[in-house]
């Protein structure tokens, strides 16, 4: 029962140096939380998944694009990914060149190579050889003969591959709709990320200050907030969007002035409870400033209840942007986005592809990020850190 | 000797976290006989509230488990009883008070509601028999004009009076045994010592069983007819009371015995260099009432102290909670704002702003009561220690504060090569020791000790105290030792005040306060601190 001899019982895996997460080095509790969290199957299978299609998506010029990725003419190597020529390189008039132009395809084909990617349309690219009237079904359900019957060759012309199949039909304007979902999928979570990391660095201070502070500016700022919160989003952003051209930056900072306000409930909460702790009181003793205080020693207590509120914020912020899309409020026409695929949904209901794959995206997206949530939540949970 | 009423025999409990299986308890065996006071003592860590738990099968299950073991109970087997066999003993034939008065009552309901809902559940009782009974039950554990509190909710009670309630609710049922989770070691020595007379006299009165779990030997001493000494889940020792005490056998009982503060205060010397003076230091809270929050009172948390305090001695503060003693630490060192003069180190420092008092803070520090609350558990023993440092001492390198910090833990008597762990890796004493590191690398001149030692097991409490005087020795250090336990306060200050609601009651060398207190106050504090005794109505809080 010695007060030092239970120093040397503590062994050696408990200590700090043995921890780590992959290539990083971390702290007992934050490797206990990563056990925690990949003890959750599901949400840490939903983590991988989502990291892969989030990843893969960044990449969707490289996958849905109509244009090669690289290509070869009369010996020079061009990428037209990264670059835009003008058609007179190939011969054309055109300040940029139509790679899917069967003109252009040819003389290219006879004087060099090309490499597609596996999607030869990117998320504006309307298919000008539809083989029915848009929406066209998915060349699956086709007969080759009808898939290739517009192109001039038919079924031995050199543009009817799989590449240009749409696999997932198109919507009622001839574009390709896995292309748009690809492109939808990633500005729809990439405007969520974005969103959510500037709601929570806006949230986390004005919680933290008004936490920390308390007293007047608490109570000015919480009313404040209550106003904020009263008032309705999507009426004002319809208003909005009368004087201002909507724009992914323009439509961010609206959501922004909005969706701060729910972090600061649970950061000026934990700052609340933990600004008299008596840890706090000691580095007040020992001639702590405000800001430190706030930053290294009560900031890491609220970083809990934020990370685990995050995940269902960006799942909130995807839904408000889908939500605002499928109004017609949202990004401007021609973007893909996966609101505007339901609108198109709902106005060609004769096409049901269009609502199954804008469900199916939608609601898988959402499901693995409320799984992740889940996650992170028992991840965080000190019951569980902690038992 | 009649049938025991109660016979623990090889109980187990052990506990799975996550597939880990760690047993707290292994195989115990004890009984208590009709109308004897058992007491199971030991320090924390040592399963006697586990134990205790097990007999009303109160743990966490499934995550707490039975490996073996029997607890009968008149002739019953309470382990293997099922749920609602267990509801008919819990709360009538078995009851139990906790440690914590202010949790274990719902702060929703009043007293008469709580007790009242006892009754009827047991007993079926009409509304108005449970009236009377719960005016007699107030009145049996010596609540004044019960009549008038039965609408009381328990925020408006003192922890003294809520723990008579819980009593009073343990035995609206006539139960046969009560068991006690440390039901004083909340409460102030005065209330504990009321509470002890009254559980001692309802025992008589009633032919009561009670089994006590406490960790406090001068408890056992008193109370109990028979002791089991617990460490580590098992009993390893037990017999009647007073041969425990008079001869005890095993190494871990005469250590424990052992443990008490001892020693001798430094001596007092007039002529040592004046650390801090305070003259007529008042801290008033305004009480506000009204549309427009005008002042209409003022809680007098300190009202009108005057002390000295001189390099190398111990000023010690003692009173009950609520006397103002931690305010008047607080408004020392600047923490709250105070009137009066408050002189340090030769300047006034009474009406320094936050930033004025920047570059003292590194001469004044505090350590403060709880060893789990004062250090943050997200920074490194290393990082703890070393934040003063990197305020009060921009100008070392980061290998100089290293070597500052290994030096100052090996002197507070920590292995230097821990420094990179958390501090929920430690135990109490040793997360103290952390706390006191932290105040003197800074080598102050003054610490103010915030009851350092009332959250640690007595052995771990005397080790403090000893480092405690070592430290003060070596850098002739000015303390001001606040505390209620008056034991601790005996073999550290040479002087002594003590308040009571923000007033001094007496004031002087600590000899002549604890050997010839002048006020019945005074008095009254010495005896059940010393001796567990009550005092006449009137001179004490209740």
């Amino acid at each position: 029962m010695s007060d030092t001899a239970s120093l040397e019982s503590i062994p050696e895996a408990e200590t700090y140096q043995g921890y780590k997460v992959g290539p990083f080095k971390v702290t007992p509790l934050n490797h206990r939380r990563w056990l925690g969290f990949k003890a959750n199957k599901r949400g840490y299978w939903s983590f991988w998944i989502f990291m892969v299609l989030f990843i893969g998506s960044l990449f969707a010029p490289f996958i849905a694009n109509d244009r090669p990725i690289i290509m070869s003419y009369k010996g020079e190597i061009l990428s037209p990914i990264f670059k835009d020529y003008p058609e007179e390189k190939f011969g054309g008039f055109l300040p940029v060149t139509d790679y899917r132009d069967p003109a252009n395809f040819d003389e290219i084909s006879s004087n060099g190579w090309m490499i597609w990617p596996p999607i030869r349309y990117s998320y504006r690219t309307v298919n000008s050889e539809l083989p029915e009237p848009a929406p066209a079904r998915p060349s699956w359900r086709l007969s080759t003969d009808q898939v290739c019957g517009k192109y001039e060759n038919g079924v031995d012309d050199a543009q009817c591959n799989y590449g240009n199949w749409n696999w997932f039909g198109t919507d009622d304007q001839g574009r390709d709709v896995s292309a748009r979902l690809i492109y939808g999928f990633q500005i729809s979570v990439i405007f969520g990320l974005i969103l959510t990391g500037f709601s929570a660095v806006i949230g986390i201070t004005a919680g933290a200050v008004q936490g920390f502070y308390g007293g007047w500016l608490d109570l000015i700022f919480q009313r404040f907030i209550e106003i904020i919160t009263s008032i309705p989003l999507l009426f004002l952003l319809i208003i909005i969007a009368s004087v201002l051209p909507p724009g992914f930056w323009i439509l961010l900072g609206i959501m922004l002035v909005f969706s701060w306000t729910g972090f600061v409930g649970v950061v000026r909460a934990e700052f609340f409870r933990a600004r008299n702790f008596e840890y706090v009181n000691a580095a007040r003793a020992l001639g702590v400033g405000n800001g430190t205080l706030m930053f290294r020693h009560l900031l890491p207590n609220a970083m809990v209840a934020t990370l685990t509120f995050m995940p269902f914020v960006l799942s909130g912020s995807i839904t408000a942007l889908t939500s605002l899309d499928f109004l017609g409020f949202g990004l401007p026409p021609g973007s893909p986005s996966l609101g505007e695929m339901v609108q198109q949904a709902k106005n060609n209901l004769q096409s049901p592809w269009l609502a199954i794959m804008a469900f199916i995206v939608i609601s898988t997206m959402l499901t693995l990020l409320v799984f992740i949530g889940e996650a992170v939540r028992d991840a965080f949970d000190p019951r569980k850190t902690f038992g | 000797m009649s049938e025991p009423i109660l016979s623990v025999e090889d109980l187990q409990v052990a506990f799975t976290t996550s597939g880990k299986t760690t047993t707290a308890v292994h195989g115990i065996s004890f009984h208590i006989n009709k109308g004897e006071t058992v007491a199971l003592v030991g320090e924390s860590g040592s399963g006697k509230s586990v134990s205790a738990l097990s007999i009303l099968k109160l743990l966490p299950y499934p995550a707490a488990s039975h490996p073996s073991g029997k607890i009968m109970f008149k002739g019953k087997d309470l382990l293997s009883a099922d749920a609602a066999e267990l509801r008919k003993v819990r709360g009538s034939d078995v009851t139990m008070i906790f440690q914590e008065p202010m949790t274990s009552l719902n702060p929703l309901h009043t007293i008469e509601k709580q007790i009242g809902e006892i009754l009827e559940l047991h007993q079926g009782m009409g509304e108005k028999d449970r009236k009377i009974r719960t005016i007699e039950l107030l009145n049996q554990v010596g609540i004044r004009d019960p009549e008038k509190r039965l609408g009381s909710y328990p925020h408006q009670m003192s922890g003294g009076q809520r723990q008579r309630v819980m009593i009073a609710m343990s035995l609206a049922n006539e139960p046969e045994l009560l068991i006690a989770d440390e039901p004083t070691t909340a409460l102030d020595v005065t209330v504990q010592a009321q509470i002890l007379e009254l559980l001692n006299k309802l025992k008589a009165r009633r032919g009561l069983s009670m089994l006590f779990i406490t960790h406090d030997l001068g408890i056992v001493r008193k109370f109990a007819d028979r002791v089991c000494v617990m460490t580590n889940g098992e009993i390893v020792e037990h017999g009647p009371t007073k041969e425990i005490f008079d001869n005890p056998q095993h190494e871990y009982t005469k250590h424990l015995l052992a443990a008490e503060p001892n020693g001798d205060p430094p001596a007092s010397d007039d002529k040592a260099e004046l650390i801090m003076e305070a003259k007529d230091m008042k801290v008033w809270f305004p009480v506000k009432a009204g549309f427009l929050r005008k002042t209409v009172d003022h809680i007098k948390a300190v009202d009108g102290i005057d002390l000295t305090l001189r390099a190398g001695q111990t000023l010690g503060v003692v009173g009950e909670s609520g006397s103002g003693k931690t305010t008047l630490g607080l408004a020392l060192t600047r923490m709250i704002s105070s009137e009066g003069k408050i002189g340090f180190i030769g300047r006034d420092i009474g009406d320094y702003s936050f930033k004025q008092m920047k570059p003292l803070r590194s001469e004044m520090q505090i350590v403060f009561q709880d060893p789990y609350g004062s250090l943050s558990p997200r920074m490194s023993v290393a990082e703890i220690i070393a934040e003063g440092m990197r305020i009060h001492m921009r100008q070392l390198s980061n290998a100089e504060v290293d070597d500052t910090v290994c030096g100052v833990l090996q002197e507070v008597g920590l292995e230097p090569s821990t420094r990179h762990r958390y501090p929920h890796e430690f135990s109490g004493g040793q997360r103290q020791r952390m706390a006191i590191a932290r105040a003197m690398v800074l080598e102050p001149k003054f610490v103010m000790l915030d009851e350092p030692t009332s959250a640690l097991d007595m052995s771990v409490q005397v080790q403090v105290v000893e480092l405690l005087r070592r430290l003060q020795e070596e850098r002739n250090l000015a303390y001001l030792f606040i505390s209620h336990d008056l034991k601790v306060v005996r073999a550290m200050a040479n002087e002594v005040i003590v308040m009571r609601l923000g007033k001094v009651v007496e004031q002087g060398q600590a000899t002549q306060i604890f050997d010839a207190p002048q006020t019945d106050y005074t008095k009254a504090l010495m005896a059940a601190a010393f001796n567990l005794e009550t005092a006449s109505s009137g001179i004490v809080s209740q």
